[in-house]
C-alpha cells in the first residue's frame, strides 16, 4: 500500500520477532536497571509459568474459566440467536423491544455482580450468568442486524420458489444472515472472556481471574500475576482466531469482503 | 399502479392492458425508471396492483408462485450455495435421484460443467446469470420473467447470452416476458415488443417482430423494425 | 401514536413484573422498582449522586482522552507502514484479550490505590481496541484514494491530512463510540475494587455497609442511563453531515 517495496516473505517473521525481542529486552533491562524487587523480569515469568504447570494448578484454572465461558456463551447463543432472528424478522416487535435492550445494554456485566450474588450466591452460577448477560446483547444485536440486512432479492426469490415461512427462514434468511451472526458471536466471545476474568476476580475462587488476584494477595507473587495475564491473553487470542477461521469457511466467506 | 411513499403518491403505471400467448417471447421496452420493472414485479405477484388485475391461465395472481419464476440480475444467486446447490434450490419436493438428474441436465444446458462445486463469488457475471437461469428452469416453470438480466454484463458477453437464451427458449418453449431498455436487444429476441412511455408508463405501441430466428441483424426488415421503434421513442438517428 | 407507546408499555409491564416478583417472595432482599426510585431520591438528597457521577465521569474522560491521544496517531502510523504492522500485530493481538481488570494488581503496584490506578485501567481498556480500530481503518483505505492523491501531486503531509484522515474518520468515530462504552464498563469495575468514590464504589459500598440493595440497584440503573447517554452523544457525532459520506443508511 505504501512504503518502499513489497515486503518479502521472510519479513513476515522477521519483523514481529524483532519487535517482540526488543520488547522483551526492554522489559528485562528495565527490571534489572531499576533493581526492583517486586516486578518480575521475563525470565521470572517463564519460571512462574513452569511452576504453575508443575503444580497442576494451571490446568484446573484454565478448565474452570473455559467451562464457565462455554456454559454462559453457549446459553447466550442458544437464546440470543432465535430471539435476534425473530426481532429482525418482525420489525414491529423489534421497535417495541429495542428500547429495553438499549437501556440494559450499557449496564456492565460487572455492575450486575451484586445482583447476581444476591440471587445466586458466590460461585459458579453467578459467574456463568454474568457471562451469559455479557454475551447475550451483542449476539441479539448481531442477529437482528443480520436478518434485517438480508437483501430483498433473496427473500423474493425464496418466495418465488414456493418456500413457506419456515423453509424461508431456514434456507434463505438464516444462511444469508450467518456472516453477520458469526461476527457477533466472535465479539460476544471476546466479551465473555473479559467478563469471566472479571467475575472470577470478584465472585468465585477458581479460574484464571482468581489466579491473578490470588497470586498477589497471598504472597505478592507478581511473577505469577504476569504469567497468568499472559496466559489469559493467549487463550483469548486462540478463541478469537478460532472464530476468524470459521469466518473463512466457503459458505460463509462471501459475507466478508475485506477483513483484516 | 400507484406507489405511495412518505405520503406522496406517484402514479407509476397507467392503463396497461396486455395479453400474452403461451410460449411467446415478449419484451417490455422503455427508458430506465419508466415502470417496466414494476409491471414485471406485479405480473410475478410480488406487488399488488392498485387497480385492475393480473390473470394467468384465467387465474388471478395473488402472489409469487413457482410456476412463474422471476430471474433477477445475477445478484439473485445465493452466495452460500454452490452452483449445484443453487440449481437444486427449488427441487425440495422431488426424490433425490430425480434432483441429481435435473441438476446435471441444467448445469450442462447453461454450459457450467466443471463448476458444479464452485461458489458464486468465484464465477464471472455471465456465469452467475446463467446459473440463475438454470435455477429458474430446473423447477420447470410455465413462465419466466427476466428483469434486464444482461444489464450488468459487458456487451460481448451480452451478445453471447442473448444467443444462449434463445437457444434455451427454443428447446423449452416457455412463455418469457423480458424487460430491457436496449432496443436492439428487444428486436433481436422478442416475438412482440411492447414499447412503453416514460412514467407514468403507458403502452405506446406493440410491435410484431415477424422475422424468423436466427435473425440477421443487418437484414433490411430488422433495420426497418428497429428504426421504427427508434422513431416511436423519438430518438435521433445520428449521434 | 399508539405504536410509539408500545415500548413504554413493555417497560411498564416489565417493571410491574419485577415489583410483583419481589413482593411475593418471602425473602425480601431484592428491592422493588419503587424502592429503587426512592433510593435515587435518597442519593440526590444527600448530594452523593452528583458527587459520584462526576467522579466516575472524570475518570472515564481522562482515561478515554489519553487513550485517544495515544492510540489514534500510533494506530495511523502502524497501519500506514506495512512493516510496522507486521512487527507489532502479534504483540497487540496477545495483549488485547487481557481484561483490563486483570491488570489491577499491576495497576495498584505501580500507582497505588486511587484515581491514577483507575484512570490507568480505563486507559488500557480503551487503548487497545482503539489502536486496532485505527490500524484497520488505515489499512482499509481503498488504494484508489491514495493513488488519486499521489496523481494530483500531493506531498506526504498533504496526503495524510487531505486523504488519509478524512478517509478514516468515520471508522474512527464508530471505534471511539464503542471504546467509550468499554471505558464506561471498566470505570465501574475499577471503582469497585480500587477507589473510594464513584458509581462503582457506590454499588460495593451500599452492599457492604448495610445491605442497602435499593441503592445498589439504583446505582446500576444510573450507570445504565449514563452509559446510554454517552452512547447517544457519540452517535449524534456520527451524523454530522461532513462525516456522513461513509454511512449509506442508518
Amino acid at each position: 500500500m505504501n512504503s518502499l517495496a513489497e515486503p518479502k516473505k521472510w519479513e513476515k517473521f522477521f519483523w514481529p520477532v524483532l519487535a517482540t525481542a526488543l520488547f522483551l529486552a526492554l522489559w528485562h533491562y528495565s527490571v534489572v536497571w531499576t533493581a526492583t524487587k517486586i516486578f518480575p523480569s521475563p525470565l521470572d515469568v517463564k519460571k512462574g509459568v513452569a511452576e504453575l504447570i508443575h503444580k497442576k494448578v494451571l490446568w484446573r484454572d484454565i478448565i474452570d474459566s473455559l467451562r464457565r465461558v462455554a456454559i454462559g456463551f453457549g446459553a447466550a447463543t442458544v437464546i440470543g440467536i432465535p430471539v435476534g432472528l425473530t426481532l429482525g424478522w418482525y420489525p414491529a416487535a423489534n421497535k417495541v423491544v429495542n428500547p429495553v435492550l438499549q437501556i440494559l445494554r450499557p449496564i456492565s456485566p460487572i455492575a450486575w455482580i451484586p445482583v447476581a450474588i444476591i440471587l445466586l450466591g458466590v460461585g459458579d452460577h453467578a459467574a456463568t450468568s454474568l457471562i451469559f448477560v455479557g454475551a447475550l446483547f451483542p449476539i441479539i444485536v448481531a442477529s437482528v442486524d443480520g436478518v434485517s440486512n438480508v437483501p430483498s432479492v433473496f427473500r423474493l426469490a425464496g418466495r418465488n420458489f414456493g418456500l413457506g415461512p419456515a423453509r424461508l427462514l431456514t434456507r434463505v434468511v438464516f444462511p444469508a444472515a450467518l456472516p453477520k451472526i458469526i461476527v457477533g458471536l466472535r465479539i460476544a466471545l471476546g466479551i465473555a472472556w473479559l467478563v469471566v476474568v472479571a467475575a472470577e476476580m470478584i465472585a468465585v475462587d477458581s479460574g484464571l481471574g482468581y489466579l491473578v488476584i490470588d497470586s498477589r494477595n497471598s504472597g505478592k507473587r507478581y511473577d505469577l500475576v504476569v504469567a497468568a495475564m499472559l496466559i489469559i491473553g493467549l487463550i483469548g487470542l486462540i478463541l478469537d482466531s478460532g472464530f476468524r477461521w470459521l469466518e473463512k469457511i466457503k459458505s460463509v466467506r462471501w459475507g466478508f469482503r475485506d477483513e483484516s | 399502479m400507484v406507489f405511495t411513499r412518505d405520503g406522496k403518491s406517484t402514479p407509476v403505471l397507467d392503463d396497461i392492458s396486455l395479453e400474452v400467448a403461451d410460449g411467446e417471447f415478449v419484451c417490455l421496452l422503455g427508458p430506465s425508471g419508466c415502470g417496466k420493472s414494476t409491471l414485471l414485479s406485479t405480473m410475478a405477484g410480488f406487488l399488488s396492483p392498485t387497480s385492475g388485475e393480473i390473470k394467468i391461465d384465467a387465474e388471478v395472481v395473488h402472489g409469487p408462485d413457482p410456476r412463474r419464476i422471476f430471474v433477477f440480475q445475477e445478484r439473485g444467486v445465493f452466495p452460500w450455495l454452490t452452483v449445484e446447490g443453487n440449481i437444486d434450490f427449488g427441487l425440495f419436493h422431488l426424490p433425490a435421484a430425480e434432483r441429481r438428474q435435473r441438476v446435471a441436465h441444467y448445469v450442462k444446458m447453461v454450459g457450467l460443467e466443471g463448476f458444479e462445486k464452485a461458489y458464486p463469488p468465484a464465477l464471472s457475471g455471465g456465469m452467475k446469470q446463467r446459473l440463475e437461469v438454470a435455477r429458474a428452469l430446473a423447477v420447470n416453470p410455465d413462465m419466466l420473467f427476466l428483469d434486464e438480466p444482461f444489464g450488468a454484463l459487458d456487451s460481448i458477453t451480452r451478445l453471447v447470452m442473448r444467443g444462449e437464451l434463445l437457444r434455451i427458449w427454443e428447446a423449452e418453449r416457455k412463455t418469457i416476458i423480458f424487460v430491457t431498455h436496449d432496443i436492439d436487444e428487444a428486436v433481436q429476441l422478442a416475438d412482440r415488443v411492447v414499447v412503453m412511455s416514460a412514467r407514468p408508463a403507458t403502452i405506446q405501441q406493440i410491435v410484431n417482430i415477424d422475422i424468423p430466428h436466427p435473425r440477421d441483424i443487418s437484414s433490411p426488415r430488422y433495420l426497418e423494425l428497429r428504426d421504427g421503434i427508434f422513431q416511436q421513442i423519438g430518438l435521433a438517428h445520428k449521434i | 401514536m399508539i405504536v410509539r407507546l408500545r415500548p413504554i408499555a413493555l417497560i411498564a409491564a416489565l417493571l410491574l413484573l419485577w415489583q410483583f416478583a419481589v413482593t411475593r417472595n418471602p425473602i425480601h432482599i431484592l428491592p422493588t422498582p419503587w424502592e429503587v426510585v426512592k433510593g435515587i431520591g435518597d442519593l440526590l438528597q444527600h448530594g452523593l449522586l452528583l458527587k459520584y457521577v462526576v467522579a466516575s465521569l472524570f475518570r472515564v474522560t481522562w482515561g478515554f482522552v489519553l487513550a485517544v491521544l495515544l492510540a489514534v496517531p500510533l494506530g495511523l502510523v502502524i497501519g500506514w507502514n506495512r512493516r510496522a504492522n507486521m512487527a507489532f500485530n502479534p504483540v497487540l493481538q496477545l495483549l488485547r484479550p487481557i481484561s483490563p481488570l486483570a491488570w489491577i494488581p499491576l495497576a495498584i503496584l505501580w500507582f497505588g490505590v486511587g484515581d491514577f490506578a483507575a484512570i490507568f485501567l480505563i486507559f488500557l481498556g480503551c487503548f487497545f481496541p482503539l489502536l486496532l480500530t485505527a490500524i484497520n481503518a488505515v489499512r482499509g483505505i481503498p488504494e484508489v484514494y491514495i493513488n488519486a492523491g499521489r496523481n494530483f501531486g500531493l506531498s506526504s503531509t498533504a496526503l495524510v491530512s487531505r486523504v488519509l484522515f478524512p478517509a478514516v474518520i468515520p471508522q474512527l468515530i464508530i471505534g471511539m463510540r464503542i471504546t467509550l462504552g468499554v471505558g464506561w464498563l471498566v470505570v465501574v469495575a475499577a471503582e469497585m475494587i480500587a477507589v473510594s468514590s464513584g458509581l462503582g464504589f457506590l454499588i460495593v459500598d451500599a452492599r457492604n455497609a448495610g445491605n442497602r440493595y435499593d441503592l445498589v440497584v439504583a446505582g446500576m440503573v444510573i450507570i445504565g442511563l449514563i452509559g446510554l447517554l454517552l452512547d447517544m452523544g457519540m452517535r449524534s457525532l456520527e451524523h454530522l453531515k461532513s462525516l456522513r459520506w461513509s454511512y449509506s443508511e442508518d
